[in-house]
Parts: C-alpha cells; sequence; structure tokens
C-alpha cells in the first residue's frame, strides 16, 4: 500500500512560496488500478512527483507498505518499487534507447525486446536510435512506457501516457497497461481518457491542489463533465455575461 | 617485440588485439617499430624528417593503423606524416596516441598530418588519445591535421580524447573542394587541472562543398576547453558547426563557433550551447534506481558516444 498522508507541497519560485498541494490524502492499495484526472494544472503531476520524491512535501508523509519513506531520495524509492514514467520525458543526447531499456532493466527483472513492441515499436528500428530531438512526440513518449515497463515496478504510475499517442495504438496501449497490472501492483494512470477512467477501479478527481472526490466511474464522471462545462463558462463569461451564473 | 604495457596503450586508441589487420606502423618513443606495407598501400619513412607516407594507390579499398604509443618519461617527440588516398580509394585509417608516462617529466608528442582525400575517394580517419602515468608527469599532446578533400571525395574524421591528457592544442584545417563532404566528430573529456585547445578551419572552396563539425566535450574539476570552429565558404557550399558542452563543477568552457560566407549562395549555420547536465535528466535516470552519481555517468558516456 501506498499513502499520501496530509501532503502539503510549496514550490519555491523567485523567493516565493506557491502553494501546490494541499490537505491531500490519498491510499493506494495493492492490486488496484486507479486513474488521477482533473483539470490542467490542478496537480496531478506533483501527486506523482511526491510520490517518486522528486518533490518534497513540505508537510505530511509518505507511506510504503508501512514504512514511511517521506526521507528517501528518488533512487531509493526507485529500489523500493516505485516507478513513474513522466509527462514530458527528457531528451538524452547520444544515448540510444537500448541503453535507457537496459538502465531500467537493470534494477528489475523485466526487459526484453518485447517491452518495444508491446507499445508498437519494432525493436529493429528503435533500439539503436538516440534518445535526442530527432524522435518525434508520440516515439518519446512510447519509449517512456517501455522504459517503465521494462523497470516493472511494484506501484506503477504513467503521466498521460495517451499524450501524442495516435488513436490507432491507444487501443493498443490501454492493453499493454491493464496486461501489466498484477495482483501485487498498483497501477496510477493519470489521464482525462473516458477509456482508462473505465478500465480503473477508482478514479480520484484533482482539483485545486487536492482530491476533491474519489469514485467510481459512474460517480465521478458526472462531476468531470460538469466541472469541465463549468470552467468553460466561468472563461467564457468575460466576454458574455449571460452565462453569469455556474450551477455546481 | 610489443611489451604488455605497449599492448594495452594500442589497445586503447587503436582498439588492436595482436597484430593488426592490413597495412600498419606502429611507432614508439621516437622510433618506427613494426610496419608492413601492402600492394596498392605504401607506408615509406620520411628521409629528412622523422614521420611516415602513407600513399594508397587509386580505387585500393582497405584499413590503415598508424598509432603511436609513448612509454618514456622526458620525452618529446615531432613527427610528420603525409597521407595520400589515391582517387576513387576507399580507406579506414585509425592513427591515434597512446602515453604512459612512468615518471615526472613530460611526455609529448606533436603529430603533424597532411592528408590528401584525391577525387572521388572515401576516408574514415579516427585519433584517439590516451594518457596515464605514475609520478604526475605531463601527458601532452598537440595534432596538427592538414586536410584536403577533393572534388567528389568524402573524409569522415573521429578526433576523441576521454581524460588522461593534461594538455592539448589541437588545430585542425581542411579544405574541400567543389562535390567534396567532410564531416568532423569531436569529443572531449577534461577534468582536474587539464587543459585542451581546439582551432578548426574549414574552407568550403566550391561547388556543393558540404561541411559538417560536430563538436561535444564535457568540462570537469578545474579544467578548461576552449573551442574556435570556423567555417568559410569561398563558393555555394553548405555548412554546419555544433558546439555542445557539458561543464561541471569549477570547469571552465569557451565555444567561439565563427561562420564566414564570401558568397551569396553559400548557406552556413552554427550552434553553440554550454549548460550543466539537465536537472530532469538525471530525476529520470535515479527514478530507475541509478544513484546520481551513476546517473552523471550514464549520462555523459552517452553524450560523449
Ligand atoms: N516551476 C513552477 N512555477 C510556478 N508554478 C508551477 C511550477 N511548476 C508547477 N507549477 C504549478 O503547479 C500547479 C500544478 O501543476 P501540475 O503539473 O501538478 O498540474 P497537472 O494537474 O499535472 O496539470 P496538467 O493536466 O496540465 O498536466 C500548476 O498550477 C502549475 O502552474
Ligand atoms: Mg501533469
Amino acid at each position: 500500500m501506498l499513502t499520501l498522508e496530509n501532503i502539503n507541497f510549496e514550490l519555491e519560485v523567485e523567493e516565493r512560496k506557491v502553494p501546490i498541494l494541499h490537505d491531500v490524502n490519498i491510499n493506494f492499495e495493492a492490486g488496484k488500478m486507479y486513474a488521477l484526472t482533473g483539470p490542467n494544472g490542478s496537480g496531478k503531476s506533483s501527486v506523482a512527483r511526491v510520490a517518486m520524491g522528486i518533490y518534497r512535501q513540505t508537510a505530511g508523509r509518505v507511506l510504503y507498505n508501512g514504512e514511511d519513506i517521506s526521507s528517501l531520495g528518488i533512487s531509493e524509492r526507485a529500489r523500493r518499487g516505485i516507478g513513474y514514467a513522466f509527462q514530458h520525458p527528457p531528451r538524452f543526447k547520444g544515448m540510444p534507447v537500448k541503453d535507457m531499456l537496459e538502465l531500467a532493466f537493470k534494477h528489475s527483472d523485466g526487459y526484453n525486446c518485447q517491452v518495444l513492441r508491446d507499445i508498437g515499436l519494432c525493436p529493429d528500428d528503435y533500439l539503436e536510435r538516440t534518445l535526442d530531438n530527432s524522435l518525434s512526440g508520440g516515439e518519446i513518449k512510447r519509449i517512456e512506457i517501455a522504459t517503465l515497463l521494462a523497470q516493472n515496478p511494484r506501484v506503477r504510475i504513467f503521466d498521460e501516457p495517451e499524450a501524442g499517442i495516435d488513436l490507432w495504438s491507444f487501443e493498443q496501449l490501454i492493453d499493454v497497461i491493464g496486461n501489466s497490472h498484477r495482483e501485487d501492483t498498483i497501477t496510477v494512470v493519470i489521464s482525462h481518457q473516458e477509456k482508462i477512467l473505465n478500465m480503473v477501479d477508482e478514479i480520484i478527481l484533482v482539483r485545486d491542489g487536492t482530491v476533491s472526490m474519489r469514485g467510481s466511474r459512474d460517480e465521478i464522471w458526472p462531476q468531470i463533465k460538469e466541472s469541465a462545462e463549468c470552467g468553460c463558462r466561468k472563461s467564457c463569461r468575460l466576454e458574455e455575461k449571460i452565462y453569469a451564473d455556474c450551477p455546481r | 617485440m610489443l611489451t604488455a604495457l605497449d599492448k594495452k596503450l594500442l589497445q586503447e586508441v587503436a582498439d588492436l588485439h595482436g597484430e593488426p589487420p592490413g597495412a600498419f606502423n606502429i611507432r614508439k618513443d621516437g622510433q618506427g617499430i613494426e610496419r608492413r606495407s601492402l600492394e596498392g598501400i605504401e607506408i615509406n619513412p620520411k628521409k629528412d624528417q622523422p614521420g611516415i607516407d602513407v600513399i594508397v594507390s587509386p580505387g585500393k579499398e582497405g584499413t590503415v593503423h598508424i598509432p603511436v604509443i609513448m612509454t618514456e618519461t622526458d620525452l618529446s617527440d615531432l613527427v610528420y606524416n603525409k597521407i595520400d588516398i589515391g582517387e576513387d580509394a576507399n580507406i579506414t585509417l585509425v592513427a591515434g596516441c597512446g602515453i604512459h608516462n612512468p615518471g615526472s617529466g613530460n611526455a609529448q608528442h606533436d603529430g603533424i598530418h597532411e592528408i590528401y582525400v584525391r577525387k572521388g575517394a572515401r576516408l574514415v580517419y579516427t585519433e584517439k588519445h590516451f594518457g596515464e602515468g605514475e609520478q604526475g608527469g605531463k601527458r601532452v599532446l598537440n595534432p596538427k591535421t592538414v586536410l584536403y578533400v577533393e572534388e567528389g571525395a568524402y573524409a569522415e574524421l573521429e578526433l576523441v580524447q576521454i581524460r588522461g591528457v593534461d594538455q592539448t592544442s589541437r588545430v585542425t584545417e581542411a579544405e574541400v573542394k567543389a562535390g567534396g563532404r567532410l564531416v568532423m566528430y569531436e569529443r572531449l573529456l577534461t577534468d582536474g587541472e587539464q587543459k585542451a585547445d581546439s582551432d578548426v578551419l574549414v574552407k568550403l572552396m566550391g561547388e556543393d562543398s558540404t561541411a559538417r563539425i560536430i563538436s561535444r566535450s564535457v568540462a570537469q574539476g578545474n579544467s578548461s576547453q576552449k573551442f574556435f570552429p570556423r567555417l568559410l565558404a569561398y563558393g555555394p557550399g553548405r555548412g554546419h558547426v555544433e558546439c555542445d558542452s557539458i561543464i561541471m563543477d569549477r570547469a571552465t568552457v569557451r565555444s567561439v563557433p565563427e561562420i564566414w560566407a564570401e558568397n551569396s549562395d553559400a548557406e552556413l549555420v552554427h550552434e553553440a550551447a554550454i549548460g550543466k547536465i539537465a536537472g530532469e535528466q538525471l530525476i529520470k535516470l535515479m527514478s530507475l534506481g541509478l544513484t546520481e552519481e551513476e546517473a552523471e555517468e550514464a549520462i555523459i558516456s552517452g553524450f560523449l558516444k
């Protein structure tokens, strides 16, 4: 079980403290799949980064299987079995895809060429390619997902895995994420996609830096739709006063 | 007879395990010690100066190794090599210098190479530098390469120096004639108190001459690096200079690419960047379980590949 307990997180930006997350409480149970969803900028990636140890919470604790891992660094958490596929994977000049997969594999037992095939890339075409700007957005994103699959961690957090992935491959992607899930893993998918929201056991709605709701698809979906429409009306209001009230 | 140390140095700079395939010349501590010519690839010692002439006949294909090793301290070696790749020949040439300096004096090698790649020929040239020592004696390497790429010829230069050389001042000059192509890769890593300078001047002489200069470097410790790649087009040529450096610790890096066109149909581009390893790169690799040091190492070795 991975627990985020009363997490507050502030970023220091030009000597100013900007609150990003407040009072975040989430239990992720082994064997379950979760979706984190919510508007842009609501704090979903920040939640993932706090779990991975990339961001250090300003208050609260992160517990993993009963152990307080709040003070552990990124590498140590990775070795405990937490993994995160970035929303915006960095690029590496000169590093071949093969090396990245091997680094991921070194601390796991997961890698073979199959991970590339699973996400729709032919190993022969990609193993020797370098992870620099020569790869397209969708390709780099797929390789990021393959890297997480190679790493094969117990806790796997995918940050908008579908972003930039073409529609044809989207179904395949959902299958891969679903199939890689096991009884002892926690799968968390940050996503806005209805299909992904349909696949998971529980949806967590993040809004304004905190968890605003948790529940099944049927409970959460109407809320998401409403909040999206509401957001739209708010932004239209400036020009057209007609949409003045925003039903909650 | 080659000693175990000789063999190790040869492996470092020329990837040689035992006797080289093809034609070769091995120079050790200021003297040619082993040499083999082949039909169409003549290697002869110069009569009036230290050094060799490598003459490749037109149309010949093959591999040539001309490594230099140094195993003594207080030694300064200067050589003049002339390499002539005949028309339409296709040659891989491995040069390079490995220094094991056992004492506290300097060990210095200055290699002056004059290379002709004749019409339609193709040359892939690799030069690796390696240095090590026991009592703090400096390892110094000052290579000068002057390259002539004739009409329709292709030359690829790979110049690599990863650790161990205290001081290097490299000069590379090239003239690329009409339809000639030149690609130059430079890879450099310095640390400690090491210094490295590289001056490159490539002249695009004619119609459709092209050149790419790609320089990647990592500067660690207190080391310092200077790059002056210059690309000059007299005619309607195309060229690209790219200098990319990772800077760490208290190192300094100066990168001054220059592009210079004397013809309105020339197309020249330069890019230069100096920066730390990006935080997100470290974080990504650490999230795979690497320590920060391992992550750094992996990023640098990829960058210099
Ligand atoms: N360096 C920064 N400086 C200022 N604000 C920041 C910085 N980094 C993040 N933020 C803010 O933190 C908030 C949460 O960001 P986060 O990336 O977690 O959102 P998200 O829910 O993942 O959004 P998206 O759906 O767009 O990916 C945003 O409002 C963002 O603007
Ligand atoms: Mg995000």
